[in-house]
């Protein structure tokens, strides 16, 4: 009997003979003997005790910071106790995508709340249900703007890089001509972007905040970028929609963004959240699953899976993309966090972000840490750095605490509601010991 | 039931934040956000009751009987939600330094040899997020390679139709043309067709084995072969695995990349749709092109490398990690003897339920099947007008979960069943006794189906004005 198969060896022998076999063996028949693996070459199987130590021996080789001054596309903030508690139900936990609309209900509609919550936020029409992360989220919106005679993309070069090298991959597999736009000031340099759009553009990806943490002059990139009657896509922080302006605000096309932010740990890397919402015009190429309403025969509100003409199930090789498992529990994981916020629990996350960022910036000035530009942040800045940013990280993590990211001579700082007075603080306290 | 939005209040909300004491500045006004945000107001009881209630209308493995094809619906362990929850790897951010995330990389670096032993591979990447990102993967994996052997011909991935839909879209995506040819009158690849078929552009074959038939072919050997003769290469698409491992590898049939489903085969749960994992291994003269970001070891440290080749990135850092830490978690769990017994408790199961339906429901190939299996219900639809869909709708009112329909494409009627290894004996008696019921009803009350389900929380909901007028969030009135 092995590991959660409830079935005993004899109960086994009893469905065996019932189909005419003696044993396990003589099901493989088909398979040619000399492919047959006679032992798999791995460890035995251990207890659920012993295989938790191991696990957690694993877990303890880590270091865990008390407090954490980097972001750069991943952040940490306060996740809510109810949040983890909702997303851990074994229903949600365990269901499969919800093909069977009348006994999945309940992942349908959080999957309509979720898309309610996205468009809401972007101020967009229309959301689908998850794509794999930020990254990909992209990248697919890359693909989306894509027209017969229009098969040039620029992008700007001051988009998080991880997220270029994953638009990079997907544009290569396509034969989409990537272009870079080139930044000044860490701030995307309208007048190279004005030179390099053209008629076979399809479209811009820009991102604000930005990787610098600047916010860009996204309407007025809209407004080039639709003369050529080209796309715009914004990559943006959901948690900054709750007091920033919105894409659809300033006609933007298409919105992604990581909804790691959203509730959701920052886990090495994942699972996050990749959202995408559209103008409605739009809709019809949008990739992945999509959620919408109707009726049932009694005229009962009821959700269902819908545009599937898209997907890949129906369309094969001529789907609007290859998703079929996206984010789910991620999506309702942001769902239940912006419900359990609300709208003001939201723009507290962002104004204290916003505010625990300026005053970082401030001490740090003092400390001889300064920008290296001047433009509008959220939450996010560049700083030169006084000391050597190696030694720094190394000394601030002797007392669990993560520095900025260093980048070339530079440091990105980054502050969330958790990085409160004291916790900075606590930093410049740190700081004057290595200086 | 009500929407989150029509259980807010003005007003209402929780208190989750310490007060801002660092300042009480915003963004200038040209920078700020002009339109109402509408996010519920609801206080946390309310909240909690709200998903309790909306639990109570999803069936998850865990609430009952899951034999959807395809999708190996075993039980979800709850230590693998325990390992996964250590705050020694949720808390890890990304960029921390290498020195700092030592046991997270080890993590990464055990589990990919032990996937690589499993699956007969050299190497292997845990960027892709879920199935199809991984089959989309290892076909960037096939380009690269035919690419930088100047072979820009090879064009066409081909394709049997009987694979997933996922197939042939990853390989359009991946700029691939796709080739589909027919399955023989066994189920299995035409060894004929595919003769034709390949030649100086064939890029590679992406194939499943056991098919979506749930049937292992036999001539696997002769299929790698003829392709890789022709200068292909062979793609093997993980999802169904979990019939054969432990007991047959695809780096042994011929297959030179293959991605996994961590959320299938290894007991990972699929959360409504994901959080998934799709790692692709490969051989060892692929690895050079497999995706940045990948871990090594090095003088007794953990670093992460990018290959010299590398095809660049499909997902942002290192995939889905904590996701890999329940897989991980599983395979230590169940080790060389657990994990060749679950592959070959969940063929009997599936030949033991198919056997006790041939004689009612038509097997659309009768002989011994892998993990999963197909009945066609043409005979019963010509005879009592009851679908396939219908048999479907009608067991939800038993508290199971319907197998897949209408999938694969080749069989009429299609109801694919996959009972997992993890389901007993009385589990499948039960439900063999339910569709035998189901069986007799389509003849004495065929009606009583097409209305079905009678008792869940909906009735059959009306998809096509879902398509034709699309409601797709929820409208404010102010």
């Amino acid at each position: 009997m092995g590991r959660y198969i409830p079935d005993t060896a004899k109960q086994q022998e009893v469905m065996l003979k019932q189909i005419g076999l003696n044993k396990i063996d003589d099901l493989y028949s088909m398979v040619p003997e000399e492919v047959r693996l006679k032992e798999l070459d791995i460890p035995e199987g251990k207890s659920e005790y012993e295989v938790l130590e191991d696990i957690k021996a694993l877990a303890d080789k880590n270091t865990v910071y008390s407090s954490v001054f980097r972001g750069a596309g991943v952040y940490r903030h306060y996740i809510p106790a109810i949040v983890k508690t909702i997303t851990s139900k074994e229903e949600f936990l365990t269901a499969y995508t919800p093909y069977q609309a009348e006994i999945s209900q309940g992942v349908l509609q959080s999957i309509f709340e979720y898309q309610t919550q996205m468009c809401e936020l972007t101020g967009l029409d229309v959301s689908n249900a998850s794509v794999y992360d930020g990254a990909v989220a992209a990248a697919e919106a890359v693909f989306m703007t894509l027209e017969r005679n229009r098969n040039t993309f620029l992008v700007s070069s001051t988009i998080d890089p991880e997220t270029l090298a994953v638009i990079k991959t997907y544009c290569e597999s396509r034969d989409v001509d990537l272009v870079t736009v080139e930044s000044k000031d860490h701030k995307t340099d309208l007048e190279d972007l004005k030179r390099k759009l053209g008629d076979d553009t399809a479209g811009l990806y820009v991102e604000s905040p930005n990787y610098f943490g600047l916010i860009e002059d996204v309407e007025a990139m809209a407004e080039l970028v639709h003369e050529h009657k080209a796309k715009i896509i914004e990559g943006v922080d959901p948690i900054s929609l709750a007091i920033y302006k919105t894409p659809g605000e300033m006609n933007v096309d298409i919105a992604v963004g990581e909804g790691q932010q959203l509730g959701m740990p920052t886990g090495f890397g994942g699972p996050y959240l990749g959202f995408m919402t559209c103008k409605k015009e739009m809709m019809r190429k949008l990739p992945g699953r999509i959620v919408g309403q109707t009726e049932d025969h009694d005229g009962r509100r009821a959700f269902v899976l819908t545009l599937q003409a898209r997907e890949q199930h129906i369309r094969r090789e001529k789907a609007s993309s290859n998703i079929c498992s996206n984010e789910a529990l991620c999506a309702m994981t942001a769902s239940v966090y912006l419900a359990a916020m609300g709208p003001k629990g939201l723009e507290k996350v962002a104004l204290s972000s916003y505010n625990n960022a300026h005053y970082l910036e401030s001490e740090l000035n003092k400390l001889g840490f300064t920008r290296c530009d001047d433009g509008e942040y959220f939450n996010e800045f560049l700083t030169k750095s006084p000391v050597d940013p190696d030694k720094l990280e190394k000394k601030l993590a002797e007392k669990k605490i993560l520095s900025g990211l260093a980048t070339a001579e530079s440091i990105l700082w980054c502050a969330t509601e958790l990085n409160t007075k004291e916790k900075i603080a606590e930093l410049v306290e740190a700081i004057r010991e290595v200086i | 039931m009500k929407l989150l939005f029509e259980r807010s209040v003005e007003g209402r909300g929780n208190d989750f934040l310490p007060e801002i004491k660092t300042g009480d500045k915003r963004p200038a006004d040209k920078y700020q956000r002009k339109t109402k945000l509408h996010l519920p107001e609801i206080a946390e009881v309310d909240l909690g009751r709200h998903y309790t209630e909306l639990a109570k209308q999803t069936h998850g493995v865990n609430d009952g009987f899951y034999p959807l094809g395809s999708c190996t619906m075993k039980y979800n362990p709850r230590i693998d939600e325990e390992t996964a929850s250590l705050k020694g790897f949720t808390d890890l951010h990304p960029l921390q330094p290498v020195e700092s995330a030592q046991g997270a990389m080890e993590l990464l670096y055990k589990t990919e040899k032990l996937l690589c032993t499993i699956t007969g591979m050299d190497a292997l990447t845990f960027a892709p997020a879920a199935g199809a990102h991984g089959e989309y993967t290892g076909l960037l994996l096939i380009r690269k390679y035919h690419q930088e052997h100047n072979d820009s011909e090879r064009v066409n991935i081909i394709v049997p139709d009987s694979a997933h839909g996922t197939n042939p879209a990853s390989a359009a995506m991946a700029g691939f043309k796709v080739v589909n040819i027919p399955s023989g009158p066994d189920g299995g690849v035409d060894l004929d067709a595919l003769r034709n078929a390949v030649g100086k552009d064939t890029a590679g074959l992406m194939l499943t084995n056991p098919n979506t038939l749930g049937l292992f072919d036999p001539n696997i050997l002769e299929i790698t072969k003829i392709v890789h003769e022709a200068g292909g290469l062979c793609y093997y698409d993980g999802a169904n695995l979990n019939a054969i491992m432990g007991r047959v590898r695809p780096g042994d049939m011929g297959f030179d990349c293959v991605h996994l489903n961590l959320h299938k085969t290894f007991a990972t749960p699929h959360g409504g749709g994901g959080p998934g994992s799709g790692p692709v291994g490969c051989k060892q003269f692929l690895e050079k092109y497999l995706p940045c970001h990948k871990v090594a070891e090095k003088d007794g440290k953990y670093v992460f490398t990018d290959p010299e080749r590398s095809m660049g990135q499909v997902r942002s850092y290192y995939g889905n990690f904590l996701v890999v830490v329940k897989a991980l978690t599983y395979i230590l769990s169940l080790g060389k003897e657990g994990i060749r017994e679950a592959s070959g408790k969940a063929v009997l199961n599936a030949n033991y339920m198919m056997n006790q339906l041939k004689d009612h429901y038509h097997v659309a190939y009768d002989q011994i099947c892998m993990h999963e299996f197909v009945l066609g219900l043409d005979d019963l639809k010509k005879e009592t007008g009851v679908s396939a869909m219908d048999i479907a709708k009608g067991s939800l009112d038993y508290g199971i979960h319907p197998p897949t329909m209408y999938f694969p494409l080749i069989v009429h009627e299609a109801l694919m069943f996959e009972p997992a290894e993890t389901e007993s004996k009385e589990t499948i008696d039960e439900a063999v006794k339910i569709y035998l019921e189901l069986f007799e009803k389509a003849h004495s009350d065929p009606e009583y189906l097409h209305n079905a389900p009678h008792h869940c929380p909906i009735g059959r909901p009306d998809e096509t004005k879902a398509a034709r007028e699309p409601v797709l969030r929820y409208e404010f009135n102010d």
